[in-house]
């Protein structure tokens, strides 16, 4: 694995370089809070950032995004067509992602992109983002990412993953896409550093205080945990907002709104969330989640048990923490899932002998 | 205030244990600094899991609406005040409630406390005005006084306004607050310096609806921003829409809205969207001589109608 060495005082010049061919996206402050933009020609990414507010994901999934156009106009000769939005693909770089970030982007990946649909919007902007992960040696107290299949070093969605050596950074090529980004930002000082990575890894590792137990939710019984009595006391603070959901990383859920303005419209693909009501409302009127609590009771079911079975792919978390510390009411993800890992309900106690 | 909570847990236990509720509403230590959960307790035993700090912020009168069993609720000056309007409302009754007040000394504002340290907070210890925060390996002491919430800062109801026990001696209500004094800064503006200071406000909107959802005001069965036929305002990150949701929330909240500051406080952007609901608070107080939630026998002046009214408009 070929490793370059960033000396900081290449590291500006080496983004601008880059810049010229990559629009450069990275961590910057703006009213007192961290979150991912596209940088502005003389911007540079906050790399002491640990952990933005919300997600880099919108990135490549916006918060809303034009996705159809048309013209109602029937003087217009193609009127009541519907034209996609043309799609930016120019190649882009995400600049100082957290590993647990870019592990995200390969989550959400397995909605967007199947062998059943693919997102044209994420796909195509996908192929052409590279991800520039940094190490996370320092993580925080409600970091729990070794227990969800991810880590600080953690290179799954990475292109190349930096380790911050206080003089220079190690970057350690992980894949083509990778390759061409630092040959374009002229960084080319191979290093050998594979101990370093080593050596970071388990030192950050170790750094990593929280965990979760997430063994036995495959095998736990759906219905058995629908119906299990602890949610009316997990969700009961609960306001059924969407802090949750749009601060998290890996929630992907989607709404198609049609904005029409004149004699011009315009299809939205806007985030949802399922702690809103409107979420599941029926045409008739009909809810199927009509209460808080079954809107709680879904939110979790899906990350730690639909997902968990559908893809075997470990819960839907990466261990970000943005959850836990942004819920108003400290609605802890953490603590449900030890309850829905431990859970012994009455119809699963063949199973949890397994 | 710590010391109070021995005495919420004793009267939460016996009205649980004479079965005179079913449930009693508190809150429970958080996993987090600055944090408490709301929750309820249904047996006596339950009741060991309530907490009471500088960190019950949240309205726990959010947490009554439409419920139709009897219910135990622990209430700060806030809470009471926002109680009374539900039960005008028709939110709840009186006689489903055993209201246990407490005197309220203010709560700590976390937005603030975590922007004062650039390492992550590890604990926030509190003793009587004292706040002790540890932020890497540093004790860092504060004033109470110097980190409470804003609209804690300008209350003048820290006592409960209703309840059925009280679990302390009623503190000393602050007198000569001047309670609007960033209400006045906007006023002063012109046109544009407030329309550029909403934008601005507004910018970080995320529209999760922590603000509206934390708010016990916001009960609506289906809020207008989930209308769907038809559709009052568009759903996405337009600046106009984000915009209508905000001022239209406010002026719902008209002659309604006790200040409790639980929506910036559930805010997870921090956007200090009280300016709004404050200047509505504001002039229904300088025009109507009206404070919320102060009397169960008094409807308030935007849904009251008299036929000797001074206007002729409404006449």
């Amino acid at each position: 694995m070929k490793v370059v060495k960033i000396d900081k005082s290449q590291w500006s010049q080496g983004l601008t370089k880059s810049r010229e061919s990559y629009q450069l996206y990275g961590p910057v402050e703006t009213d007192g809070f961290h979150s991912f933009k596209a940088l502005a020609a003389d911007q540079q990414p906050d790399m002491a950032c640990v952990n933005t507010r919300l997600s880099p994901k919108a990135i490549l999934f916006p918060q809303s995004e034009a996705i159809v156009e048309y013209s109602l106009d029937s003087n217009d000769a193609d009127h009541h067509v519907q034209k996609s939005t043309p799609i930016d693909e120019n190649p882009r770089a995400i600049v100082g992602i957290r590993p647990c970030d870019a592990k995200s982007v390969r989550l959400l990946n397995l909605n967007f992109d199947n062998a059943e649909y693919q997102d044209p919007y994420w796909v195509k902007v996908l192929a052409a983002t590279t991800f520039i992960g940094l190490a996370c040696d320092d993580p925080r107290s409600t970091c729990f990412c070794t227990s969800v299949g991810c880590g600080p070093y953690n290179e799954e969605g990475l292109d190349i993953l930096l380790v911050d050596q206080e003089e220079a950074y190690l970057a350690k090529i992980l894949t083509e896409k990778g390759e061409a980004l630092v040959k374009t930002a002229g960084w080319d000082a191979t290093a050998d550093a594979t101990e370093v990575f080593d050596t970071g890894k388990q030192a950050a590792e170790a750094k990593i205080v929280s965990t979760v137990s997430t063994d036995k939710l495959k095998n736990q019984d759906i219905l058995s945990l629908h119906s299990a009595p602890f949610w009316e006391d997990v969700g009961f603070a609960c306001l059924n907002c969407g802090t949750c959901t749009y601060t998290c990383p890996t929630c992907w859920c989607f709404d198609l709104q049609d904005e029409v303005r004149g004699k011009s419209g315009k299809r939205f693909k806007n985030w949802d969330s399922c702690m809103f009501p409107l979420f599941t409302l029926h045409t008739t009127g009909h809810n199927p989640r009509g209460t808080k609590m079954q809107r709680v009771r879904q939110r979790f079911m899906h990350k730690l048990k639909y997902f968990v079975d559908k893809y075997d792919h470990g819960i839907m978390c990466v261990g970000c923490g943005r959850c836990v510390n942004q819920c108003p009411v400290n609605i802890d993800i953490r603590a449900i899932c030890e309850i829905m890992n431990a859970y012994e309900g009455e119809n699963q106690e063949a199973t949890a002998r397994v | 205030m710590l010391e109070y909570i021995d005495e919420i847990k004793k009267q939460s236990e016996k009205l649980l244990k004479e079965g005179s509720v079913e449930m009693v509403i508190g809150f429970r230590k958080g996993s987090l600094p600055m944090m408490n959960e709301p929750c309820f307790a249904r047996t006596p035993e339950d009741v060991n899991q309530f907490v009471w700090d500088s960190n019950c912020g949240i309205n726990l009168a959010n947490y009554l609406t439409n419920r139709t069993e009897k219910i135990g609720i622990i209430a700060k000056g806030c809470d009471s005040r926002n109680i009374v309007t539900h039960i005008i409302e028709n939110k709840i009754s009186r006689d489903q409630l055993v209201i246990i007040g407490v005197p309220c000394q203010g709560m700590i504002d976390k937005h603030k406390i975590t922007a004062m340290f650039t390492q992550e907070i590890q604990s926030v210890v509190e003793d009587g005005d004292k706040i002790v925060v540890t932020a890497g390996d540093k004790e860092t002491p504060l004033d109470k006084s110097d980190v409470l919430q804003k609209n804690c800062l300008v209350c003048t109801h820290r006592n409960p306004v209703v309840h059925d026990v009280l679990v302390a001696d009623p503190v000393a209500e602050p007198q000569d607050v001047d309670r609007y004094a960033d209400v006045r800064e906007i006023e002063a503006m012109t046109s544009q310096e407030k329309w550029d200071y909403f934008e601005s406000l507004l910018s970080a909107c995320i529209r999760c609806y922590a603000c509206k959802n934390a708010c016990p005001l916001c009960y609506c069965p289906t809020c207008f921003v989930d209308e769907s036929k038809p559709q009052w305002v568009g759903k996405g990150q337009d600046p106009t829409d984000v915009r209508t949701f905000h001022f239209l929330r406010a002026f719902h909240c008209a002659g309604r809205c006790t200040d409790c500051g639980a929506c910036e406080r559930a805010c997870p952007v921090g956007i200090n969207m009280r300016v709004f609901t404050k200047k509505l608070e504001k002039d229904s107080f300088e025009q109507f001589g009206w404070e919320t939630g102060l009397s169960l026998d008094e409807r308030p002046p935007l849904d009251s109608f008299r036929p000797d009214d001074s206007d002729e408009f409404i006449r």
